[in-house]
């Protein structure tokens, strides 16, 4: 017991450094479903959020507005025209691969594009959409 | 023969000049906080382009970052006020940002930009003068040189 107390810390370590897109979606998953039981992602919402014109922003009013109508392609910056990789990960490989990157872009994204953070849920339709864009 | 030896020399030393003006190259102490953080969403401007104060300034103010907000952590953000403290640009070369500093807003960069016509700095491909790629085609490998320069008519800039 003692020893599986540092074993454990061990793991949970490794686990913050590198994760997939379905381990992120499975952890935004159960957040959501603590507050919704019975919450299930959905691609068909996330597809929508991505898409929402939220007005929060003139010049960014949805996620769209820098990583365009395809999320598997790559965007522009809407302010500084610097090129943007695609955002599925299904086209890039390095997108929702480190948590902690993860939640810093969904805070500033969310805040800036949304006008709020976003939601475990949200999260979660986000990546059920973005794992399967193509 | 000596000026002979000195005729050959003087090319050389005409070229490391012209190369030093142009060259912004990242400074080799960069943290990698650099690109991931300044340079995901604008180019990773070279930090010789503000004075120190300025830099100051900019990263004091990083949850109103020109319409953005850039907030940071503490430790991220004093990693990145050190670097661009450290490589920071000559006051008496650069002179002073403006109020909300920007490197586009430079006595130096004004005097380096002063013959770009004012279409070309609106130009839909241009967006912003802090959109240095948009002209300088070498700017992401930090090469600022005139021949690579090509301005939004497509066009190579001339004198």
């Amino acid at each position: 017991m003692k020893i599986a107390i540092p074993i454990l810390l061990v793991l949970c370590t490794l686990s913050a450094q590198a994760a997939t897109p379905a381990d992120l979606l499975a952890g935004y998953r159960s957040e959501a479903a603590q507050q919704t039981p019975g919450f299930q992602p959905s691609a068909q919402r996330g597809a929508e959020f991505y898409a929402r014109r939220f007005g929060n922003s003139a010049k960014m009013p949805s996620c769209a507005s820098c990583h365009t109508d395809n999320p598997a392609q790559a965007g522009r910056h809407v302010v500084t025209d610097k090129t943007i990789k695609p955002l599925a990960p299904t086209a890039n490989a390095e997108r929702f691969a480190d948590p902690a990157k993860v939640e810093k872009w969904f805070k500033r994204n969310c805040t800036e594009v949304v006008g709020r953070e976003c939601s475990s849920a949200e999260k979660a339709d986000f990546l059920g959409y973005l794992t399967g864009a193509r | 023969m000596k000026i002979l030896r000195l005729l050959a020399v003087l090319p050389l030393f005409a070229l490391s000049l012209a190369a030093h003006a142009d060259k912004l190259r990242l400074p080799a102490d960069a943290p990698p906080a650099f690109q991931a953080e300044c340079a995901s969403c604008h180019l990773a401007f070279p930090p010789q382009l503000l004075a120190a104060d300025d830099w100051k300034r900019v990263m004091a103010s990083l949850d109103k970052h020109y319409g953005d907000n850039a907030s940071l952590d503490a430790k991220t953000r004093i990693v990145l006020e050190d670097f661009l403290v450290r490589n920071a640009g000559k006051p008496e070369k650069v002179g002073a940002g403006g109020t909300a500093p920007r490197l586009t807003s430079t006595p130096w960069f004004k005097r380096k930009h002063h013959e770009v016509p004012r279409a070309d700095w609106t130009h839909a491909k241009v967006k912003t003068p802090a959109n240095c790629a948009a002209c300088h085609t070498m700017a992401a490998e930090g090469s600022y040189r005139e021949r690579e320069i090509v301005m939004p008519n497509g066009n190579k800039w001339e004198d």
